[in-house]
């Protein structure tokens, strides 16, 4: 051990307490003759101990002193003394004695009994009131300080520790324990410090010979005063405060992640309202008027503006071909009777009302079915992905949100097949951070085949439902886009992914917006 | 999603192979259904609801046998012809235009059974039956009805009989208000002045359809033996496959299924039919789909798998498959017979670019700068209350409202972000200061010149609160934030009700008023609980980019 490295990394407050614990040890005598501040010596200490210099020694204390009660007491003498001195003179009824002496109802009765015990009063009924009359030994008790009286006064000069107590004054402090509020013991930790050999040898060899700079200035470099100076060293292993800085939402650093996963694949992302008409949300995407995800327990619906516009009567959608203005008749055909598409359809009377109510939208496939409608055959083969906001119907509670994320994507491409779109799947989960995945056929009312990819979570040693994927069905593709292409299309369990990323066990604490949490949570850490 | 309770050894002998309980397992999720749990002999599996006809023992059963391989191909079904009528009356096509009807004979019912059937009646109820919205099922024991049976509209105050379970004799309106079925299904006959009923020729009305049936005449027991059945409804195929799907089921028991003739006022017709339909297919655009490269042989095969026939280039379909609407479902059931393990998994080799929407990358530059300034992103609903955005905010706005919200929590869509922020200044009063956050996200309001008659905005809102925060601070930020996007604009002295008179401006870029920012008003602080200073600004994104691009 370098004795002349260590005083070099002495830190002004160390300096100060080190010679002083030479002769003292405890906490308070140290901060009394360095008159430092509390909590410098306190810091002093920590880092002379981690450096092995000294020895902390916490010793834990029960500590007496006077509660309310016990204060009055000190101040106006004890109430059973009040009591008799009130009637050292004559003979009194209670309340008489009570209002000379200051007492309350039931101090009156304590003392009563207080009394009664020592023998110091004599009581005599005169009907219903009881005159109260001092004896002989009454009268000597007045005359002489008692045990009690003079622990009380100790007391109310400075606090006494239980353990250092005399035999008398435990008497008196067993009887004042009984009284309420008279006594207030706590228990009080304090600190000492011994020197250990090494301290010593420090101490020994001279610390103020040592002379360090404590902090490089502006002044110094400024004359070249520091040059031959040498440096107080730091502990640099010491724990320092911990800070936090500016930050994006740690769910957006995810979707951050999802992003750049699709565009590394070659996708075009795709935008789009998150407020919808049922006609992008649903009846485009093939999905019966009476079927139940339209129902008002599943779907939020809008009050006021109720309904929207039809795709051929808007402004907004894309007007560039008249293909636009057969998207109603083509959906509507295909519900009824699977138009020119070789499906049956649903077989039932499409209700275009139905279709022009407004519903926040409940997956972001209604923008895979825009970008549909507003593709030609030319523009392909493509690929998009979009990533957003998704609404259901839901109570909050720990597995539910009514607000989801979803991120989907889509390949539109004539040679596009199954075994292309498990191909796809597979290099995504393993882009995603799962290499094993396995596949099960699944059933979405507008995908066919579909299918449901589990991966392997090494975490928790188990498969899990992971991407839901399939191949739009004819009735999707053929009125928005004009042909039967085949159009791959799937999305992950984003929510999921995040949640088992960050360990969150209940998913509102995804929004919960608490801005301790937001600080504390860890960057995105995969890559 | 609906599940079905199989009973190990009844279902092995349906099946007729034992598996071991892995296998069992993995062959159940690869047939598209999924094992839910195995507790000694019980066996609950998921169906996916395209496949209501796997909603029974039988019906699960037959699936999984032709899956594995051993009772393989399109089933046959006998129907023999009773000949019994049912009449329906006239004026159906406005009450309950259709019903199908079937005997069946030779029933061994026990408890298990009974309960079986039950089971299905209520798991078809629910699922494809849409709650009995789209179809309902009756089912009856034949011995206490007199044929012929009549399906006939009657007056609600002439309807009276026993129903299910009640112990008097109550009128059809008694029914819907003191019945428990009749509760649960009453609003199924809202608005109709007469009411659908199956009677038999000793007029005993035997059901209220689609509600309740009769005590006396509809409720199955150990002794029966052969029943009555009937689906009604709107749509008469759908009703057709419903029943086909039964008729299978209960022959697949042991019963002997007989056909009914259904008398209606313009046609007569024969139910239930379990004759096969066909499908042309063509083996090309399976192969196409399905990225296989199969024969017309093999698919054969594969398609018996999934109890498919295949004769002369056409699917032969079973009668109680809903789900068979286009070629391409049998695409699928022939990707499934052959395995969706033993696909060869393949990326085509075809160029695209990759490409991020504009606007998200700029987004994410304003969200850098702020994050650069030392801010924390906070991410708030796109619901909250209305009172948060109106009252508590002293402003007026035209909100755009839920009609089913879940909860009045959050009954509205944001107009703006500033109610959000102070939310979340509101749930961290605890906290130390100061907080510096930001939150930027889509804000909805009414316009009339987009399809939804709703304008979406994407914008952010920056909020400070700490004891000493003032104008300076905040406009500091916005200043920072507009001259790192190079972006000119002037502030503009303003009133708005959120915050101090004197102290809130608008920016203004391009002649557009982008951006609000000032002091919040003491009154709002108190409104949210909050009693230290904020300071806020919220800027349209939207617009601002829209102002950028142009420039350019």
């Amino acid at each position: 051990m370098d004795i002349k490295k260590v005083i070099e990394g002495l830190h002004p407050l160390e300096r100060k307490v080190l010679p002083v614990l030479v002769k003292h040890s405890s906490l308070n005598k140290i901060v009394e003759k360095t008159k430092l501040p509390l909590a410098g010596v306190m810091r002093a200490f920590q880092w002379l101990q981690n450096k092995e210099i000294v020895k902390l020694k916490e010793d834990v204390k029960d500590v007496i002193q006077l509660d309310k009660t016990g204060k009055d007491a000190a101040k106006n003498g004890l109430p059973e003394k009040r009591f008799i001195k009130a009637i050292k003179e004559k003979a009194m009824k209670l309340n008489e004695i009570a209002k000379k002496a200051k007492l309350e109802k039931d101090e009156v009765n304590a003392c009563i009994g207080i009394l009664k015990r020592k023998a110091a009063i004599e009581i005599k009924r005169d009907g219903k009131e009881m005159i109260i009359s001092i004896t002989g030994p009454g009268k000597k008790l007045l005359d002489q300080e008692s045990l009690e009286e003079k622990f009380l006064t100790k007391l109310s000069k400075n606090s006494l520790e239980l353990d250092k107590l005399e035999d008398e004054d435990k008497f008196a402090l067993d009887n004042f324990k009984k009284r309420k509020t008279f006594i207030l013991v706590q228990n009080i930790k304090t600190f000492s410090a011994e020197l250990t050999e090494k301290g010593k040898k420090i101490v020994k060899s001279g610390i103020k010979d040592v002379k360090v700079v404590d902090r490089l200035t502006h002044e110094m470099l400024k004359t070249g005063k520091w040059k031959g100076q040498t440096f107080r060293r730091y502990d640099v292993k010491i724990n320092v405060p911990q800070i936090s800085g500016g930050k994006r939402h740690f769910v957006n650093q995810a979707i951050e992640y999802a992003r750049r996963i699709w565009l590394d694949m070659g996708f075009k992302e795709m935008t789009g309202p998150m407020l919808t008409t049922s006609f992008w949300n649903f009846d485009a995407l093939f999905t019966a008027q009476d079927h139940p995800v339209r129902e008002l327990q599943d779907t939020y619906y809008i009050q006021n503006p109720e309904k929207g516009d039809l795709p051929k009567q808007s402004t907004q959608t894309n007007t560039k071909r008249s293909k636009n203005y057969k998207i109603v008749e083509q959906v509507k055909n295909v519900h009824e009777n699977g138009g020119t598409t070789g499906s049956q359809g649903w077989r039932y009377k499409w209700n275009e009302e139905d279709a022009k109510r407004n519903v926040l939208r409940t997956h972001t496939t209604c923008l895979s079915a825009k970008t549909l409608a507003s593709l030609k055959e030319s523009d392909l083969p493509a690929k998009y992905f979009s990533v957003g906001k998704c609404f259901r119907n839901e109570t909050l509670d720990w597995s539910h949100l009514f607000e989801f994320n979803q991120t989907e994507g889509i390949v539109i491409d004539k040679d596009a097949n199954l075994k292309h779109l498990m191909g796809y799947l597979r290099e995504f989960a393993k882009k995603m951070g799962f290499p094993k995945v396995r596949f099960r056929p699944a059933y979405f009312p507008y995908t066919e085949p579909s299918l449901e990819g589990d991966v392997y979570d090494p975490i928790h040693g188990k498969w899990i439902e992971f991407i839901a994927a399939g191949i739009f069905r004819p009735e999707v593709v053929k009125p928005l886009l004009g042909v039967d292409v085949p159009v791959l299309a799937w999305g992950p369990g984003l929510d999921r992914m995040i949640t088992s990323a960050y360990k969150i066990k209940d998913i509102r604490d995804l929004y919960r917006n608490d801005l301790k949490q937001l600080k504390n949570m860890k960057a995105w850490m995969r890559l | 999603m609906p599940t079905v309770t199989l009973n190990k050894n009844v279902f092995e002998k349906l099946v007729g192979k034992k598996l071991p309980i892995e296998k069992l397992k993995e062959r159940i999720s690869m047939l598209g259904t999924d094992l839910e749990s195995i507790e000694g002999n019980e066996i609950q599996v998921e169906i996916f609801p395209n496949r209501p006809d796997m909603l029974s023992e039988q019906g699960f059963a037959r699936a999984f046998s032709s899956f594995i391989g051993v009772k393989t191909g399109l089933k046959k079904y006998k129907i023999k012809k009773s000949g019994h009528k049912v009449i329906v009356g006239k004026g159906m096509e406005k009450i309950r235009p259709y019903t199908v009807c079937a005997i069946v004979r030779n029933l061994k019912f026990d408890d298990e059974k009974i309960r079986e059937v039950i089971q299905v009646q209520e798991k078809l109820h629910t699922t494809f039956c849409r709650n009995r919205k789209k179809a309902a099922i009756g089912i009856y024991p034949l011995e206490n009805i007199k044929l012929p049976i009549y399906f006939k509209a009657m007056n609600p105050k002439e309807i009276k009989f026993r129903p299910l379970e009640a112990k008097k004799e109550m009128t059809g309106l008694q029914i819907l208000s003191q019945h428990p079925t009749g509760r649960d299904y009453g609003h199924l006959v809202e608005g109709l002045n007469k009411f659908a009923v199956f009677m038999d020729s000793n007029n005993e009305i035997m059901s209220l359809t689609p509600i309740i049936n009769s005590h006396l005449t509809g409720k199955v027991n150990e002794k029966t033996t052969d029943i009555f059945i009937e689906f009604s409804g709107y749509d008469l195929e759908y009703q057709k496959i419903g029943l086909n799907m039964l008729a299978a089921l209960f022959s697949d028991m042991g019963g002997q299924v007989e056909s009914m003739e259904i008398v209606y006022p313009d046609k007569t017709i024969t139910t239930p039919n379990l004759e096969p339909t066909k499908m042309k297919i063509d083996v090309e655009y399976v192969n196409k789909k399905i990225g296989l490269n199969l024969k017309e042989k093999e698919m054969k095969t594969y398609m018996e798998r999934m109890g498919l026939g295949y004769e002369a280039g056409k699917a032969l379909v079973p009668a109680y498959r809903a789900d068979i609407m286009h070629p391409v479902d049998i695409a699928e059931d022939i990707a499934i017979a052959f395995g969706f393990e033993n696909f060869e998994e393949e990326i085509p080799k075809v160029s695209t670019i990759g490409e991020e929407d504009s606007f998200e990358v700029f987004k994410r530059r304003v969200a850098n700068i702020l994050v650069g300034l030392g801010l924390i992103e906070t991410c708030s609903y796109h619901l909250i209350n209305k009172d948060d955005q109106t009252t508590k905010m002293n402003t007026k706005l035209e909100l755009v409202k839920l009609s089913n919200p879940t909860t009045e929590e959050y009954n509205t869509l944001r107009q703006w972000m500033t109610p959000c922020l102070m939310n979340v200044f509101k749930h961290n009063r605890q906290h130390e200061y100061p907080q510096k956050i930001f939150d930027m996200g889509v804000a909805f309001k009414k316009n009339k010149n987009t399809e939804t008659n709703v304008e979406e905005f994407t914008r952010v809102g920056v909020g400070i609160s700490q004891p000493n925060t003032d104008y300076t601070e905040i406009k500091q930020i916005l200043d920072y934030l507009l001259r790192m996007l190079d972006v000119k604009y002037e502030i503009i002295e303003y009133e708005h009700e959120s915050f101090i008179s004197g102290r809130v401006g608008r920016a203004i870029v391009k002649g557009k008023k982008v951006a609000v920012v000032g002091e919040i008003h003491p009154q709002i602080l108190s409104n949210f609980d909050l009693d230290m200073p904020v300071a806020v600004f919220e800027l349209n994104l939207t617009q601002l980019f829209e102002l950028i691009r142009e420039k350019n």
